[in-house]
Protein backbone atom coordinates (compact mmCIF):
# COMPACT_ATOMS: atom_id res chain seq x y z
CA UNK A 1 0.00 0.00 0.00
CA UNK A 2 1.73 3.17 -1.14
CA UNK A 3 1.26 6.66 0.25
CA UNK A 4 -0.63 7.85 -2.79
CA UNK A 5 -3.32 5.19 -2.36
CA UNK A 6 -3.69 6.06 1.33
CA UNK A 7 -4.16 9.72 0.38
CA UNK A 8 -6.77 8.73 -2.20
CA UNK A 9 -8.54 6.59 0.40
CA UNK A 10 -8.63 9.44 2.96
CA UNK A 11 -9.91 11.88 0.32
CA UNK A 12 -12.50 9.27 -0.60
CA UNK A 13 -13.61 9.07 3.05
CA UNK A 14 -14.26 12.83 2.99
CA UNK A 15 -16.02 12.49 -0.37
CA UNK A 16 -18.34 9.75 0.89
CA UNK A 17 -18.92 11.46 4.24
CA UNK A 18 -19.89 14.68 2.44
CA UNK A 19 -22.24 12.87 0.05
CA UNK A 20 -23.98 11.15 2.96
CA UNK A 21 -24.08 14.33 5.05
CA UNK A 22 -25.73 16.23 2.21
CA UNK A 23 -28.37 13.53 1.66
CA UNK A 24 -27.11 12.52 -1.80
CA UNK A 25 -27.24 8.87 -0.74
CA UNK A 26 -31.02 9.25 -0.47
CA UNK A 27 -32.40 8.86 -3.99
CA UNK A 28 -35.64 10.50 -2.84
CA UNK A 29 -33.78 13.75 -2.08
CA UNK A 30 -32.06 13.73 -5.48
CA UNK A 31 -35.40 13.08 -7.20
CA UNK A 32 -37.03 15.93 -5.27
CA UNK A 33 -34.30 18.18 -6.66
CA UNK A 34 -34.99 16.97 -10.18
CA UNK A 35 -38.70 17.68 -9.69
CA UNK A 36 -37.54 21.15 -8.55
CA UNK A 37 -39.12 20.76 -5.12
CA UNK A 38 -35.86 21.09 -3.14
CA UNK A 39 -33.01 22.86 -4.89
CA UNK A 40 -30.40 22.00 -2.26
CA UNK A 41 -28.40 19.77 -4.60
CA UNK A 42 -27.14 22.89 -6.37
CA UNK A 43 -25.28 23.78 -3.18
CA UNK A 44 -23.69 20.34 -2.96
CA UNK A 45 -22.29 20.48 -6.48
CA UNK A 46 -21.59 24.21 -6.24
CA UNK A 47 -19.92 23.98 -2.83
CA UNK A 48 -17.74 21.08 -3.93
CA UNK A 49 -16.87 22.75 -7.25
CA UNK A 50 -16.01 26.06 -5.53
CA UNK A 51 -13.54 24.44 -3.13
CA UNK A 52 -12.07 22.34 -5.94
CA UNK A 53 -11.80 25.47 -8.10
CA UNK A 54 -9.39 26.90 -5.53
CA UNK A 55 -7.35 23.69 -5.46
CA UNK A 56 -7.07 23.53 -9.24
CA UNK A 57 -6.61 27.22 -10.05
CA UNK A 58 -4.99 28.86 -7.02
CA UNK A 59 -2.78 26.19 -5.43
CA UNK A 60 -0.65 25.67 -8.59
CA UNK A 61 0.28 29.37 -8.41
CA UNK A 62 1.92 28.85 -5.02
CA UNK A 63 3.14 25.25 -5.36
CA UNK A 64 5.34 23.84 -8.12
CA UNK A 65 3.60 20.47 -8.18
CA UNK A 66 1.62 17.95 -6.13
CA UNK A 67 3.30 17.11 -2.82
CA UNK A 68 3.74 13.43 -3.68
CA UNK A 69 4.92 14.08 -7.24
CA UNK A 70 3.08 14.24 -10.56
CA UNK A 71 1.78 17.36 -12.23
CA UNK A 72 -1.08 19.79 -11.75
CA UNK A 73 -3.29 19.54 -14.80
CA UNK A 74 -6.89 20.85 -14.96
CA UNK A 75 -9.58 18.41 -16.07
CA UNK A 76 -10.11 19.69 -19.60
CA UNK A 77 -11.65 17.47 -22.28
CA UNK A 78 -12.70 17.86 -25.89
CA UNK A 79 -16.39 18.29 -26.62
CA UNK A 80 -17.64 15.55 -28.92
CA UNK A 81 -21.00 14.17 -29.96
CA UNK A 82 -20.49 11.38 -27.43
CA UNK A 83 -20.09 13.92 -24.61
CA UNK A 84 -23.59 15.21 -25.24
CA UNK A 85 -25.31 11.97 -26.25
CA UNK A 86 -23.81 10.35 -23.16
CA UNK A 87 -24.99 13.26 -21.00
CA UNK A 88 -28.53 12.83 -22.35
CA UNK A 89 -28.53 9.08 -21.61
CA UNK A 90 -27.06 9.74 -18.15
CA UNK A 91 -29.69 12.41 -17.50
CA UNK A 92 -32.55 10.05 -18.33
CA UNK A 93 -31.10 7.40 -16.00
CA UNK A 94 -30.50 9.96 -13.25
CA UNK A 95 -34.07 11.25 -13.60
CA UNK A 96 -35.52 7.73 -13.45
CA UNK A 97 -33.55 6.54 -10.45
CA UNK A 98 -31.99 9.45 -8.54
CA UNK A 99 -28.68 7.59 -8.65
CA UNK A 100 -25.36 8.81 -9.98
CA UNK A 101 -22.05 6.91 -10.00
CA UNK A 102 -20.55 8.42 -6.83
CA UNK A 103 -23.72 8.53 -4.75
CA UNK A 104 -24.45 4.89 -5.65
CA UNK A 105 -21.09 3.84 -4.21
CA UNK A 106 -21.64 5.98 -1.10
CA UNK A 107 -25.14 4.52 -0.68
CA UNK A 108 -23.56 1.16 0.16
CA UNK A 109 -22.00 2.78 3.23
CA UNK A 110 -25.31 4.14 4.46
CA UNK A 111 -26.90 0.69 4.42
CA UNK A 112 -28.99 1.58 1.39
CA UNK A 113 -28.78 -1.95 0.02
CA UNK A 114 -31.33 -1.76 -2.87
CA UNK A 115 -28.82 0.51 -4.62
CA UNK A 116 -26.63 -2.60 -5.05
CA UNK A 117 -29.00 -3.36 -7.92
CA UNK A 118 -28.38 0.07 -9.42
CA UNK A 119 -24.64 -0.37 -8.98
CA UNK A 120 -24.71 -3.76 -10.73
CA UNK A 121 -26.62 -2.23 -13.64
CA UNK A 122 -24.14 0.67 -13.82
CA UNK A 123 -21.41 -1.92 -14.36
CA UNK A 124 -23.54 -3.60 -17.02
CA UNK A 125 -24.12 -0.22 -18.69
CA UNK A 126 -20.41 0.63 -18.59
CA UNK A 127 -19.70 -2.79 -20.11
CA UNK A 128 -22.28 -2.33 -22.90
CA UNK A 129 -20.77 1.03 -23.73
CA UNK A 130 -17.31 -0.55 -24.08
CA UNK A 131 -18.62 -3.60 -25.93
CA UNK A 132 -20.94 -2.01 -28.48
CA UNK A 133 -20.16 1.69 -28.90
CA UNK A 134 -17.06 2.84 -30.77
CA UNK A 135 -14.94 5.81 -29.77
CA UNK B 1 -37.46 25.84 -2.56
CA UNK B 2 -35.36 24.69 0.38
CA UNK B 3 -37.65 22.67 2.68
CA UNK B 4 -34.65 21.14 4.48
CA UNK B 5 -32.61 24.37 4.56
CA UNK B 6 -29.37 24.83 2.69
CA UNK B 7 -26.88 24.04 5.48
CA UNK B 8 -26.67 20.24 5.10
CA UNK B 9 -26.25 20.63 1.35
CA UNK B 10 -23.63 23.33 1.51
CA UNK B 11 -21.65 21.73 4.35
CA UNK B 12 -21.75 18.31 2.67
CA UNK B 13 -20.68 19.82 -0.65
CA UNK B 14 -17.77 21.66 0.97
CA UNK B 15 -16.62 18.41 2.63
CA UNK B 16 -16.76 16.66 -0.76
CA UNK B 17 -14.73 19.52 -2.23
CA UNK B 18 -12.14 19.26 0.56
CA UNK B 19 -11.77 15.54 -0.19
CA UNK B 20 -11.32 16.14 -3.93
CA UNK B 21 -8.89 19.03 -3.26
CA UNK B 22 -6.89 17.03 -0.72
CA UNK B 23 -6.30 14.31 -3.31
CA UNK B 24 -5.49 16.85 -6.04
CA UNK B 25 -3.00 18.87 -4.00
CA UNK B 26 -1.13 15.79 -2.82
CA UNK B 27 -1.23 13.66 -5.97
CA UNK B 28 -2.47 15.72 -8.92
CA UNK B 29 -5.22 13.11 -9.47
CA UNK B 30 -8.80 14.14 -10.19
CA UNK B 31 -10.98 12.17 -7.78
CA UNK B 32 -13.89 11.57 -10.11
CA UNK B 33 -16.33 8.70 -9.85
CA UNK B 34 -17.68 7.20 -13.07
CA UNK B 35 -14.29 6.04 -14.43
CA UNK B 36 -14.22 3.55 -11.55
CA UNK B 37 -16.75 1.40 -13.41
CA UNK B 38 -14.58 1.12 -16.53
CA UNK B 39 -11.27 0.69 -14.71
CA UNK B 40 -12.75 -2.03 -12.48
CA UNK B 41 -14.16 -3.84 -15.53
CA UNK B 42 -10.57 -4.13 -16.79
CA UNK B 43 -10.12 -6.86 -14.15
CA UNK B 44 -12.88 -8.92 -15.77
CA UNK B 45 -13.03 -8.06 -19.48
CA UNK B 46 -10.37 -8.60 -22.10
CA UNK B 47 -11.98 -6.00 -24.39
CA UNK B 48 -9.49 -3.44 -25.67
CA UNK B 49 -11.78 -0.65 -24.50
CA UNK B 50 -11.18 -1.71 -20.89
CA UNK B 51 -7.57 -2.86 -21.29
CA UNK B 52 -6.54 0.61 -22.38
CA UNK B 53 -3.33 1.88 -20.81
CA UNK B 54 -4.94 4.64 -18.79
CA UNK B 55 -7.53 2.28 -17.31
CA UNK B 56 -4.83 -0.13 -16.20
CA UNK B 57 -2.80 2.72 -14.68
CA UNK B 58 -5.77 4.06 -12.72
CA UNK B 59 -7.60 0.95 -11.65
CA UNK B 60 -5.87 0.40 -8.32
CA UNK B 61 -6.20 3.90 -6.90
CA UNK B 62 -9.81 4.04 -8.09
CA UNK B 63 -10.55 0.99 -5.93
CA UNK B 64 -9.04 2.85 -2.96
CA UNK B 65 -11.20 5.85 -3.80
CA UNK B 66 -14.38 3.73 -3.88
CA UNK B 67 -13.41 2.01 -0.62
CA UNK B 68 -12.90 5.44 0.94
CA UNK B 69 -16.27 6.71 -0.30
CA UNK B 70 -18.07 3.69 1.22
CA UNK B 71 -16.13 4.08 4.49
CA UNK B 72 -16.92 7.81 4.72
CA UNK B 73 -20.63 7.22 4.17
CA UNK B 74 -20.53 4.42 6.76
CA UNK B 75 -18.83 6.72 9.30
CA UNK B 76 -21.54 9.31 8.73
CA UNK B 77 -24.30 6.76 9.25
CA UNK B 78 -22.78 5.26 12.39
CA UNK B 79 -21.43 8.40 14.08
CA UNK B 80 -23.52 11.39 12.98
CA UNK B 81 -26.77 10.47 11.31
CA UNK B 82 -29.75 10.92 13.66
CA UNK B 83 -31.54 8.06 11.88
CA UNK B 84 -28.63 5.66 11.36
CA UNK B 85 -28.83 3.48 8.28
CA UNK B 86 -31.39 4.36 5.67
CA UNK B 87 -33.01 2.44 2.81
CA UNK B 88 -34.58 3.91 -0.33
CA UNK B 89 -38.20 3.25 -1.27
CA UNK B 90 -37.59 3.88 -4.97
CA UNK B 91 -38.81 0.90 -7.04
CA UNK B 92 -36.20 -1.69 -7.97
CA UNK B 93 -37.02 -1.43 -11.68
CA UNK B 94 -36.17 2.25 -11.52
CA UNK B 95 -32.86 1.59 -9.78
CA UNK B 96 -32.04 -1.08 -12.39
CA UNK B 97 -33.12 0.77 -15.54
CA UNK B 98 -31.77 4.08 -14.26
CA UNK B 99 -28.49 2.42 -13.28
CA UNK B 100 -28.12 0.88 -16.72
CA UNK B 101 -28.58 4.25 -18.45
CA UNK B 102 -26.29 5.99 -15.93
CA UNK B 103 -23.60 3.39 -16.70
CA UNK B 104 -23.87 3.76 -20.46
CA UNK B 105 -24.29 7.53 -20.42
CA UNK B 106 -21.54 8.55 -18.00
CA UNK B 107 -18.99 6.32 -19.73
CA UNK B 108 -19.99 7.65 -23.13
CA UNK B 109 -19.85 11.24 -21.89
CA UNK B 110 -16.59 10.62 -20.00
CA UNK B 111 -17.89 12.09 -16.80
CA UNK B 112 -20.73 12.34 -14.33
CA UNK B 113 -21.95 14.65 -11.58
CA UNK B 114 -18.44 14.54 -10.12
CA UNK B 115 -16.24 14.32 -13.24
CA UNK B 116 -18.07 17.03 -15.17
CA UNK B 117 -20.03 18.60 -12.30
CA UNK B 118 -17.24 19.08 -9.76
CA UNK B 119 -13.77 18.57 -11.29
CA UNK B 120 -14.73 19.71 -14.80
CA UNK B 121 -16.54 22.86 -13.73
CA UNK B 122 -13.75 23.62 -11.22
CA UNK B 123 -11.32 23.35 -14.15
CA UNK B 124 -13.47 25.86 -16.08
CA UNK B 125 -13.95 23.26 -18.83
CA UNK B 126 -16.59 24.39 -21.31
CA UNK B 127 -17.03 20.75 -22.37
CA UNK B 128 -18.03 19.92 -18.80
CA UNK B 129 -20.32 22.95 -18.61
CA UNK B 130 -22.21 21.74 -21.69
CA UNK B 131 -22.32 18.20 -20.29
CA UNK B 132 -23.69 19.39 -16.92
CA UNK B 133 -26.36 21.57 -18.53
CA UNK B 134 -27.34 18.64 -20.77
CA UNK B 135 -27.61 15.93 -18.12
CA UNK B 136 -29.25 18.22 -15.61
CA UNK B 137 -31.81 19.46 -18.13
CA UNK B 138 -32.54 15.93 -19.32
CA UNK B 139 -32.85 14.59 -15.77
CA UNK B 140 -35.22 17.40 -14.75
CA UNK B 141 -37.41 16.75 -17.80
CA UNK B 142 -37.35 12.98 -17.13
CA UNK B 143 -38.33 13.38 -13.47
CA UNK B 144 -41.20 15.67 -14.44
CA UNK B 145 -42.47 13.25 -17.09
CA UNK B 146 -42.41 10.42 -14.53
CA UNK B 147 -44.34 12.59 -12.08
CA UNK B 148 -46.86 13.44 -14.79
CA UNK B 149 -47.54 9.76 -15.52
CA UNK B 150 -47.82 9.00 -11.82
CA UNK B 151 -44.42 7.42 -11.11
CA UNK B 152 -43.14 9.21 -8.02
Amino acid sequence: MNTRNIVVFIGGVLFGFGLAYSGMTKQEIVLSFLRLEDLGLIFVMGGAAAITFLAINVIPKIMAGPILGGVFKPRISVLTRNTLIGAIIFGIGWGISGQCPGSAIASLGTGNYPVLVGLLFMFIGAYLRGRFIKG
Amino acid sequence: MFPLGIEPYLIGGVIVGIGVSFIYILTGLHATQSSFYSTTLSYFSKLKHFQDERNLKERVWRLYLAAGVITGALLYSVLISPIGFWVTQVDLWRLALGGLLVGIGTRLSNGCTSGHGISGLASLSTTSLYAVLTFMGTAIITAHILELVGVV
